[in-house]
């Protein structure tokens, strides 16, 4: 039975969304073009290309204060700008559609329920910045994804809205859909640039950026599916428009992905701000069983680890920031009281080892030892000296790390270490996993 | 066109054949000369990505997601259900050579979880009895 | 100019400098491990960190540029302690051999273990079985366990010698360096030219060893041991005893190896000389009869395994003469054999080589040239062949074999080779350097052609480290243009020349290994570019003090000739100092590729 997708579930969504983003998912037949057109797809991209100047667009995106919505949150105008200043032959706009992160499934939802949008927020990231080639590099499973955004841009060609002048403006942009195969570390940008060429996904050193030298060292703008597909509203409505939705700092909506002890499960669109318990109680719909919560994973598992107790903080860059977190990808994971943290962190101990790519010793030979001293300590063999070990290797490897891959990675290792310290004695005693308090 | 097609160029070599869903020696050398890179550098892409293998596999791959969403929704218990179906560990191919049982990480399924892939298709919420039933499914070629 | 901080203290560092150089200018040294200046700068090990203000981390000083107002701190806590963090790390899983490791005295990771004061290990091993040794190759032997993935040797290989035979497998904590298809080096397109081995951190690549061979034939009364040193050893070996490189230290090698129990110390530089007279015979021929040109040199086998993997279909264009050592292998066991009158299959031939190569290269099957000149005569059958060269061993392995026999080197007195096979001239001895092949050739080929004596012996022209040399002689008329490549990838643009129709020499000279023979793939361990340029150094220097220095003058070169092989190309010189090579291609169905591709390469000048 193919999987039902509860992202396009009509009947089943929560209510008190403001779907920007998702706005079209679920409500049209993402295989036509025609219907996209008549629920005022490409509008923007013509707006753009007859009555504004690529730096008119650059200047709306500025105003709307618009963040990237990979995780690293970088301001998308000062990243566009860049671009857009370098002098080349060439530059090239690349979709970073590798979405790995565990917990996350948001650019699924847009690019096999809108992928038309995506295409029209890189045609118009592309006449902003000045490049004719684009890509969009989608991770080799997400084989609906690539169908449909093949399709989508034959379709969209076909009506002169990629390709050769396009609607007679004299701009030419065209994209290629491109597949990964199997690589966490490809969604970082730089590894992503070094798979796209043909190699293994393994970072580069930055600087130099891609902005700078990306894609065969030219001029190369990198930005998440989500982050385009919020473009064309910003172009058509305005920067100021889009600038009055959310928080200082955080403006617009986000799409998170809400799974584990929940009530229901799926995306989501609303704007940033909310404070996370209210996302968890009223699109969660609460906790499965009517359980107390133990704790959150934000973020996804290079993210953050929340207590229940630090369940009320607004989920926006800054406030999130005091509690050193962030919305990272939007993931959303609720953790009930009959798990345990030790369990969950040793999970995603493993992820980490098996995605890291191997280059650099701190990550490579770090994570392999993490996973080899929760294995330790969750068999009864462990010791006090041991959890000293992971905090040293946890600090090692953001300090020492080559990229973010390795110095995320023991995130929610280091905070499970802070917030959960009673799992771990208890564990460390022979006790049973889960201890009867929720965070210590 | 620039020569960055390795990886495009190893996906369609190993999709072509039906029964092949590995690479062969003999086609990642035919990779490398076409792209015109050294031999090695192909043979370390093919080994670096997870959705290629340069070992013989079987006819459908089940790629059975073991990360944090789908481990919460017992992940585990589906990896035994499909261990004792096909009579393999993981990695193993089932001696009629029709599946492959390997493991994934995070497919993006979280809100169908336990979730896994076969070939190209999802599959959700799954429960160790329901995963027989897909097996077989695609056994009878449905 | 850039004005930074380090350490608190106020430098000036010229733009576009990376942390680690500042630092060293500045008088500090940060310690490192995959970093190795010129050839390889990427950052995987993280030992060479150090605080930067402003930074949240640490930052790779080997890689990082300093900025205007930076400030360094290179010895705080945070620092030392990641420093160690990264190296225990790599220790938790290496191989505790070290008091029986052939690197123990040379690892880098041994070294800087000591340097940081590592005590003990804080983490556990933690890896299943690795890969097994790789012994596919005569040359080189490579263990993964004691591989610390720094990827030198894959940048070497990669950019030095454009050869890229080995390269990054597999993922993360499962990581190894490996050739395609895991299929070993000996059976990939590896030239076995061993400037791996002189980069490796660690014991994880090493010569193929033969040392146990050889003490077995010196130890056996009933063979006759005969040893043949190269030009490039004798420059190097004193190296391996703490000597300063830049003189040349023949006499003391020489009175080592005849403690060491050979019975004959005779010189590779003997057929050196020969080979000038067979290859520039062959070169005036070609000339004269529009034969295919540009010829090239075929002394050096990492850069024949080379042509014939990657460029078989110009393989029409190397010398057919072999390598003095196959030479000199061929001339004992036929010419000297006759003279001792003894059975050559008694006769040992130990050749001391700077190359790995070859030991590849003595194995090839078709040097045995002196079996199918006793074949006959003795009525032997093939399955009775024997090789031309016994063991060739690095000039690391002698030095090993010297200090095993308890011998002080440098305590030694300076002897003579024996003779006959000991005799040489100065164009002999310049074969270990780059250019000095050419060199060698044109002090011979001009005298031959015009007649006369050259004004100076000394081609300046085709001397040094740049990687591709050009010069014109004038040879009575005709203008004969050469160049000179050392290192691989600066051969493969002279092939790609030739390959295209395009190429405008008459003689090509190619040593695989940069700076020549001196700095190949078996010498000390002390290898870098100002040992390279030392070694490079003592050699001229040999040469210019030498009494004979044009090989067509060396008395027994003549003799040999007059009492044996007849004249240059002659019968017997076809016979035992020629030889043919072997399209490998680099993948399957390679070489009939070439062959469509290859236009017509013949032409006159």
């Amino acid at each position: 039975m193919p999987t039902s997708k509860s992202h396009t579930d009509k009947k089943n969504i929560p209510c008190g969304q403001n779907r920007l983003v998702l706005g079209n998912v679920g409500v049209i037949n993402p295989e036509s073009i025609d219907e996209y057109i008549a629920a005022k797809g490409y509008d923007a991209l013509k707006k753009a290309l007859s009555a504004m100047k690529p730096a008119q667009v650059i200047a709306e995106v500025k105003t709307s204060e618009l963040r990237g919505r990979g995780g690293a949150g970088f301001p998308t105008a000062i990243k566009w700008a860049g671009a857009a200043n370098e002098k080349s032959d060439v530059k090239y706009v690349i979709c970073n559609a590798d979405e790995g992160e565990p917990g996350t499934f948001k650019d699924r939802a847009i690019m096999e329920g809108d992928p038309h949008k995506l295409i029209e927020g890189m045609a118009l990231a592309g006449y902003a910045t000045g490049a004719s080639k684009g890509y969009i590099y989608v991770r080799g499973e997400y084989t609906l994804s690539i169908a449909r955004l093949a399709k989508a841009a034959a379709d969209a060609r076909a009506k002169g809205f990629l390709g050769e002048n396009i609607q007679g403006s004299g701009f030419n942009f065209d994209l290629e859909v491109l597949r990964g195969a199997g690589a966490y570390i490809c969604g970082e940008e730089s590894a992503l640039i070094e798979s796209i060429e043909g190699k293994r996904g393994e970072p580069r050193l930055k600087p130099p950026y891609p902005v700078q030298k990306g894609l065969w060292q030219k001029p190369t703008v990198v930005n998440n599916v989500e982050t385009l597909a919020n473009i064309p509203a910003i172009v058509l409505n305005g920067g100021e428009w889009y600038r009055a939705i959310g928080v200082e700092g955080s403006r617009g909506t986000k799409v998170f992905c809400l799974m584990g002890d929940l009530n229901w499960k799926g995306v989501v669109e609303i704007p940033f701000g909310a404070p996370l318990s209210k996302i968890i109680k009223e699109m969660g719909g609460g906790v499965k069983k009517d359980r107390k919560l133990k704790g959150v994973i934000l973020g996804g598992v290079s993210g953050s680890l929340l207590t229940a107790r630090e369940l009320d903080t607004p989920v926006d860059f800054k406030s999130l920031a005091l509690i050193e977190s962030g919305p990272g990808s939007g993931a959303i994971i609720a953790l009930d009281e009959t798990r345990s943290i030790v369990d969950v962190v040793d999970n995603i101990a493993h992820f980490f080892m098996h995605e890291s790519c191997g280059r650099c010793t701190p990550c490579r030979a770090g994570n392999e030892q993490i996973v080899h001293l929760i294995g330790k300590i969750r068999k009864g063999d462990g010791s006090h000296a041991d959890l000293k070990k992971l905090e040293e290797l946890g600090w090692n490897m953001y300090q020492t790390s080559f990229c973010p891959l390795g110095q995320t990675a023991p995130n929610i290792l280091l905070q499970s270490l802070k917030k959960y310290r009673g799992e771990w004695e208890a564990c460390l005693a022979g006790k049973k996993e889960k201890c009867a308090c929720c965070a210590c | 066109m620039k020569k960055n097609t390795v990886i495009e160029d190893l996906h369609r070599t190993q999709e072509t054949e039906k029964s092949k869903t590995y690479l062969e020696s003999v086609k990642m050398q035919d990779v490398a000369r076409e792209c015109g890179v050294p031999a090695a550098q192909v043979y370390g892409v093919a080994t670096f990505y997870t959705m290629f293998s340069t070992k013989p596999r079987g006819k459908h791959i089940i790629r059975i997601c073991c990360n944090l969403a789908c481990h919460l929704e017992g992940a585990d218990s589906i990896v035994d259900a499909l261990k004792g179906k096909l009579g393999v560990e993981i990695g193993g191919t089932s001696k009629d050579g029709e599946f492959t049982l390997e493991q994934s990480s995070c497919l993006g399924l979280c809100a169908e979880a336990p979730a896994m892939m076969i070939d190209g298709q999802t599959y959700g919420s799954l429960t160790p009895e329901s995963v027989g039933k897909i097996l077989d499914t695609i056994r009878k070629g449905a | 100019m850039f004005h930074v901080k380090i350490n608190n203290k106020s430098h000036e560092v010229p733009k576009g400098t990376t942390i680690l150089h500042a630092c060293k200018h500045a008088g500090i040294k940060i310690p490192t491990l995959c970093y190795l200046e010129g050839v390889h700068a990427e950052g995987s090990c993280g030992v060479c960190v150090v605080e930067v203000k402003g930074s949240r981390t640490l930052q790779r000083s080997c890689i990082t540029a300093v900025t205007e107002g930076m400030e360094i701190q290179t010895n705080t806590e945070a620092v030392r302690k990641a420093r160690k963090i990264n190296t225990e790390l790599l220790l938790a899983n290496h191989p505790t051999d070290c008091l029986v490791c052939d690197k123990n005295e040379y690892c880098t990771l041994r070294q800087l273990s000591s340097d940081l004061g590592i005590k003990n290990v804080s983490f556990e091993h933690t890896h299943a079985e690795r890969a097994a040794k790789d012994e596919t190759s005569p040359s080189l032997v490579r263990d993964p366990e004691k591989c610390i993935l720094c990827r030198r040797c894959i940048a070497v290989c990669a950019e030095k010698q454009s050869v890229s035979a080995i390269g990054m497998t597999g993922r993360g904590a499962a990581s190894a360096v490996s050739t395609f298809g895991d299929m070993g080096l000996g059976n990939a397109e590896c030239a076995n030219c061993g400037q791996c081995i002189l980069v490796c951190p660690t014991g994880a690549l090493m010569e193929k060893s033969e040392i146990d061979g050889v003490w077995k034939a010196i130890n056996d009364p009933k063979k006759t041991v005969v040893v043949q040193t190269a030009p490039a050893v004798r420059v190097a070996i004193g190296e391996d005893f703490g000597l300063e490189p830049g003189t040349a230290w023949t006499g003391k090698m020489v009175a080592s190896l005849r403690r060491l129990g050979f019975d004959k110390i005779f010189d590779t530089d003997f057929t050196a000389d020969l080979t000038i007279m067979e290859e520039g015979t062959e070169l005036i021929t070609r000339l004269k009869t529009g034969g295919t040109l540009p010829m090239i040199t075929s002394c050096s086998p990492g850069w024949i395994k080379f042509a014939e993997h990657f460029f078989p279909g110009v393989l029409a264009h190397l010398s057919t003469c072999k390598s003095p050592q196959q030479m000199f292998g061929a001339v004992a066991k036929t010419y000297y054999a006759e003279k001792l009158g003894i059975d050559p299959r008694d006769m040992v031939v130990v050749s001391i080589m700077p190359c790995v190569a070859k030991k590849f290269e003595a194995r090839r099957p078709e040097m045995n040239g002196a079996f199918h000149y006793w074949q006959k005569k003795m009525g032997l059958k093939d399955s009775e062949s024997f090789q031309d060269v016994d063991f060739v061993l690095s000039t690391r392995e002698a030095a090993k074999m010297i200090k095993e026999a308890g011998l002080d080197f440098p305590a030694l007195p300076d002897e003579e080779f024996d003779q006959p096979l000991g005799m040489s001239t100065g164009a002999a001895v310049i074969f270990g350097a780059t250019g000095g092949v050419m060199e060698a050739a044109l002090r011979t080929a001009y005298e031959v052609v015009t007649g006369k004596a050259l004004a100076s012996l000394d081609f300046k022209a085709v001397r040094g480290m740049e990687g591709i040399k050009t010069a014109e002689v004038d040879l009575a008329g005709t203008k004969l243009k050469v160049a000179v490549a050392h290192t691989l990838s600066n051969a493969r643009k002279l092939l790609e020349e030739i390959r295209d129709g395009k190429s405008p020499y008459h003689f090509i000279e190619v040593m695989t290994c940069e700076g020549g023979c001196i700095g190949g793939g078996g010498q000390p361990f002390t290898t870098n570019l100002e040992t390279r340029k030392k070694r490079a150094s003592a050699i001229y220097k040999e040469d210019a003090g030498l009494p004979l220095r044009k090989s067509h003058d060396n008395p027994v070169v003549q003799t040999l000739y007059k009492e044996f092989l007849e004249k240059p190309l002659g019968e017997k010189s076809h016979h035992l100092l020629h030889t043919h090579y072997t399209k490998r291609g680099v993948h399957p169905g390679d070489v009939a590729h070439e062959k469509k591709e290859h236009k017509a390469h013949a032409h006159t000048h």
